[in-house]
């Protein structure tokens, strides 16, 4: 396996996800462009520039024709995929972080950040088909978790959406009266920071990463803690695979605290676990810095990650790797 | 005091108050503020926590007695003088000093109390005080505030003490009776202490007691194992028991900061050191030395740390520890403790001085005792430029004669290595060349129980080589050494067994900056710690064979477990991540590794000698098969057991994920139309099924033409 090493981004990558086709990779990182590459050879495809400030997060429609990206420049915007023309522009307060289409791509989440005496808010906003007729009025805001929202995403239906942040707390809303319906129980939830949530690709549970060096798989509708996968090193990113019961965990020494004496002290790498036994299976060496991105392409045939160290790294699985033994 | 009711009385006692006594919370009853009705808490440590903290309020004044009785008029002068007598030792507080009168007369009364900022400043002023001639007629009898109370209680008569009936104590070596035959170890992380089995053949960590907050700075073990010694503010603890870990005894000692057993455990040694009041003096340095069993001070060692910090490698401001080292293999007979040119030898018998006199060393630097017999061995550098030259001592105690000596030239450093049963000593000597400028290193070997006590010189094949580590190999007649000066040094093994130092073997390159000798012999560890980032050789050296090579990244400690079977490697905290202990079999085979954050000591539970006499243990060894034959059916059974369990875990864990496959999919049907409804009836739920196709890309890359003639 061996990896298309992607570069195009100047500083730390902070998300990648690839469109439901798994033709189209998109990053984000630090500077302030997104990027969509071609996900089978990593050939640069295109940027969206507008953003004034690190781009923390972004979601495409399922059709890929509009893109959503938070960024710390205080705004969310719309783009068109093919054309990387701006279609509209959510203006915000307080930095935007995480971003996400509704089932329907009718709907999108954003959360914001607490600054200047601001508390984090996770704004739901009207995607208009026409983007001639977008406003930028929100439907619906929650506020209450203290810190950072580091991820909001929607549940089953809509009806629902699932946040976790800096408080360690992983909550359901409902999305029709802006309630707080749930929250996980103390005891077995994340002790530090939870810095990443994937969804299973029909919705039905998800897993989240946290600095506390695990991460937690949980049912979507229930909030029932499934599994929890014990690494070494705080956790920045994961994801799941579609095809095969694996789970895939990044992270990595904080940059502010890597050693200097050795590479393999700061653990970069991308830790693969079998989703059900909780075992740990394999590893993919490869980045100079913690991982703080990770995608799986929807075939389950290839994955990316992206790293402090500013790359964005393409691997393709070998033949073998299906063929590892699951129960 | 009440005499603690009955049930039965309690009951009787309610019929005839017409009280319900299943209708009353008990948990509401409240006793009134200082009153315990004669019944005592057992949870005394709260009874404890209580009066130190009552200890530590008067803990800094001091009562002056025997002090002239001066008129009204006088009493500035003597203030005066008392407060200058005092002020000199440390800072009084404001308003400090309080010096009572008669009332009526204005006459002082004799006596006065001071207070100063600190109780240490206070301990110093009456050690140094009590006795203070001030004139012929006053000399001063200077008292703890905090004594005076304790005097007060004395009972002017003398009453026979209370004779306590014996209550048989727990049996402390219980763990050793392990069905098992397993080893205990301790490990600290966090705040947490914990006490394990090391289960290997279930390849797990089997826990036996876990305590948070147990100790205040470190744990120790005593050295045959008996006890588990904390170490607290107001003092050390040792625990110990038959199934669990209770308090045996507690040793008060303010501050204390380290703590050592005697090899045979009978008495631990404490020691604190104090900041001075002044920051131009040394710090002041308290030791005491305990009955480990009955809790009482044998003695108790005061001074400044100058005293106690003689010799070795100087410049340093604490002291080298231990200060006492302990002599005379397991009877705990001799300790001793080097200091200004003099070695001072005590014996435990009296605890004083062997023949109340020190034995006088000029310039003494390091001195070192045999680990079984009462000798030990001294070296006294080079005096006078190189005129005196540098000496090793051997010295026989109580007799206090020089066994053997032998004058060294040229010498910069010596170290001294005994090996394990007393039969060797190996004293590495760095010399300077011809130049000055660089030293090579050369050996001494005394072989002590020999006749006369031959002296052997040998160096390595490379005197230039640095010796980075050197090491016997335990109740062995082998040692090795790691040497060079290139970053993947070498490591040699010799044998000194028929009179003569052989080489065995030298392997080449190796990264390896530390030796651990399993404690049977026979198998080492060549480490690399630090630098090496945790690279491990497992050596057999009977075979000189490398039987396994790993790797523990970071691992900064090795330790072996008393019986040599297995090997901990650990990462502490001096690292930020990787925090954990690795467990290792003898041959190199990890068995497991846990992670923990914080992680501050891994220590294995030591063992006492075994009672086993040489001819027994041999005959065991040459009839290894037929015992072993009984442990391997076992080791067979628990790994079928275990391969047993873990089928079954699987199967259940396969079941239970299945069970939640099924209800997504259940939901997810149930929810297609509503979800195609929100796509604006795109039929859809395609997306599960994904498929792959195939493109075929051509892409034209270059043309060229040639033409070529014909």
């Amino acid at each position: 396996m061996r990896p298309i090493l992607m570069k195009g981004h100047e500083r730390p990558l902070t998300f990648l996800k690839y469109n439901r086709d798994g033709d189209l990779l998109f990053s984000c990182a630090k500077d302030h462009t997104p990027t969509v590459w071609f996900a089978d050879n990593g050939e640069r495809l295109g940027t969206y520039r507008g953003h004034n400030g690190a781009v923390w997060c972004c979601d495409v429609s399922r059709d890929s024709t509009r893109l959503i990206t938070g960024s710390a420049d205080q705004s969310a915007k719309l783009w068109d995929v093919q054309t990387g023309t701006q279609l509209f522009t959510f203006n915000f307060d307080s930095p935007a972080r995480a971003v996400d289409f509704s089932v329907g791509d009718k709907l999108a989440v954003i959360t914001t950040d607490p600054f200047m005496g601001l508390t984090s808010a996770i704004h739901v906003k009207r995607i208009a088909s026409d983007p001639a007729d977008q406003v930028g009025e929100s439907v619906l805001v929650l506020k209450g978790p203290q810190g950072r929202i580091n991820r909001a995403v929607w549940g089953p239906l809509n009806k629902t959406i699932i946040s976790a942040g800096e408080d360690a707390v992983v909550r359901i809303w409902d999305t029709e009266t802006g309630k707080l319906l749930q929250e996980n129980d103390k005891d077995i939830g994340h002790k530090k920071t939870i810095t990443s949530l994937a969804k299973s690709t029909d919705g039905s549970h998800f897993l989240t990463g946290s600095l506390d060096k695990s991460a937690k798989l949980w049912d979507s509708r229930s909030l029932t803690l499934i599994k929890t996968y014990v690494t070494e090193r705080p956790v920045n990113a994961v994801a799941m695979s579609p095809l095969l019961n694996h789970v895939v965990l990044g992270g990595g020494q904080d940059a502010s605290a890597v050693t200097t004496t050795d590479h393999r002290a700061g653990k970069f790498e991308a830790k693969f676990y079998d989703k059900v036994l909780q075992e740990e299976i394999g590893g993919v060496k490869g980045h100079f810095g913690p991982i703080n991105a990770l995608a799986f392409n929807p075939d389950g045939k290839s994955f990316s990650s992206g790293g402090e160290d500013g790359y964005v790294r393409l691997h393709h699985f070998d033949p073998d790797y299906f063929k590892i033994p699951s129960i | 005091m009440a005499d603690v009711m009955s049930m039965d009385d309690i009951r009787a006692e309610a019929a005839r108050l017409n009280i319900d006594l299943s209708a009353v919370d008990w948990n509401s009853v409240r006793l009134p503020p200082g009153e315990d009705f004669g019944i005592k808490s057992d949870d005394d440590d709260l009874n404890e926590e209580d009066s130190l903290e009552f200890d530590a309020g008067f803990g800094n004044i001091i009562v002056v007695d025997n002090l002239p009785v001066v008129p009204r008029e006088k009493f500035e002068k003597l203030e005066g003088v008392v407060r200058k007598i005092y002020s000199q030792i440390g800072v009084i507080k404001e308003n400090g000093l309080w010096m009572p009168v008669e009332e009526d007369t204005g006459k002082t009364r004799g006596y006065c109390f001071i207070e100063y900022n600190t109780p240490q400043e206070a301990e110093l002023a009456k050690e140094k005080t009590n006795g203070y001639k001030l004139d012929r007629a006053h000399i001063f009898a200077v008292n703890m505030f905090d004594e005076i109370e304790k005097f007060m209680k004395v009972p002017d008569e003398w009453a026979p003490p209370e004779i306590k009936p014996y209550t048989p104590g727990e049996n402390l070596q219980h763990w050793l009776t392990d069905e098992k035959g397993r080893d205990q170890f301790v490990i600290r992380a966090g705040s947490d202490t914990e006490v394990l089995w090391n289960d290997a053949r279930q390849v797990k960590a089997d826990p036996v007691y876990k305590r948070p907050f147990w100790t205040e700075s470190f744990v120790q073990w005593s050295p045959l194992g008996t006890y588990l010694a904390t170490v607290h503010r107001q003092g050390a603890a040792v625990w110990g028991g038959a199934t669990t870990f209770n308090r045996l005894m507690r040793y008060a000692h303010p501050q204390v900061k380290l703590i050592d057993f005697s090899p045979g455990e009978k008495y631990l040694v404490t020691y604190s050191s104090h900041e001075p009041s002044n920051p131009r003096d040394t710090h002041r340095v308290v030791l005491n030395i305990f009955d480990v069993r009955t809790g009482k001070v044998m003695r108790d060692f005061k001074g400044s740390a100058d005293e106690f910090a003689i010799g070795g490698t100087g410049g340093f401001t604490g002291v080298s520890w231990p200060v006492f080292r302990w002599g005379g293999g397991k009877e705990d007979k001799y300790f001793a403790r080097m200091g200004k040119n003099v070695i001072s030898v005590y014996e435990t018998e009296t605890f004083s001085l062997i023949d109340k006199k020190s034995i006088k060393v000029e310039n003494v630097m390091d001195f070192s005792w045999s680990p079984t017999d009462p000798i030990f061995a001294l070296f006294v550098p080079e005096l006078g430029g190189g005129n005196q030259p540098a000496r090793v001592s051997l010295f026989q105690i109580p007799s206090k004669q020089e066994l053997r000596q032998k004058n060294l030239f040229s010498v910069n450093d010596c170290k001294m290595y005994w090996q394990s049963t007393g039969e060797y000593l190996a004293v590495k000597v760095d010399r300077y060349t011809k130049t000055k400028k660089s030293t090579y290193t050369g050996f001494e070997l005394f072989r002590i129980k020999e006749r006369d006590i031959p002296i052997e010189v040998f160096e390595l094949d490379n005197k230039n080589d640095k010796v980075i580590s050197f090491a016997w190999e335990p109740k062995g007649h082998r040692f090795g050494v790691i040497h060079g000066d290139n970053p993947r040094p070498d490591v040699s093994f010799y044998s000194v067994k028929g009179g003569k130092v052989v080489k065995l073997v030298t392997l080449k390159q190796k990264q390896a900056n530390g030796m651990f000798w399993s404690p049977g012999g026979r198998f080492v560890i060549l480490a690399g710690l630090k630098g090496f980032n945790g690279q491990l050789e497992f050596y057999n050296v009977d075979e000189m064979e490398t039987m396994a090579t790993a790797e523990h990244f970071m691992a900064t400690d090795i330790e072996w477990d008393p019986t040599g079977r297995y090997v901990a490697t650990s990462v502490t905290s001096v690292h930020e991540m990787e925090n954990g202990f690795n467990i290792w079999s003898f041959n190199g085979k990890l068995l497991y590794r846990i992670l923990k954050d914080h992680f501050f000591q891994f220590l294995w539970r030591p063992r006492p000698p075994s009672f086993l006499s040489p001819e027994k243990e041999e005959e065991i060894l040459k009839n290894l098969k037929k015992y072993s034959k009984k442990y391997d059916v076992q080791d067979q059974d628990i790994s079928v057991l275990l391969s047993e369990q873990d089928r079954e875990k699987r199967k259940q864990l396969k079941e239970e994920w299945e069970r939640w496959v099924n209800e997504w999919k259940k939901h997810h049907e149930e929810e297609k139309m509503e979800r195609e409804m929100l796509r604006d009836g795109e039929a859809s739920d395609v997306e599960e099924e994904y498929e792959a196709k195939e493109v075929e890309v051509e892409e034209l890359l270059d043309v060229s033409e040639e033409i070529q003639d014909v």
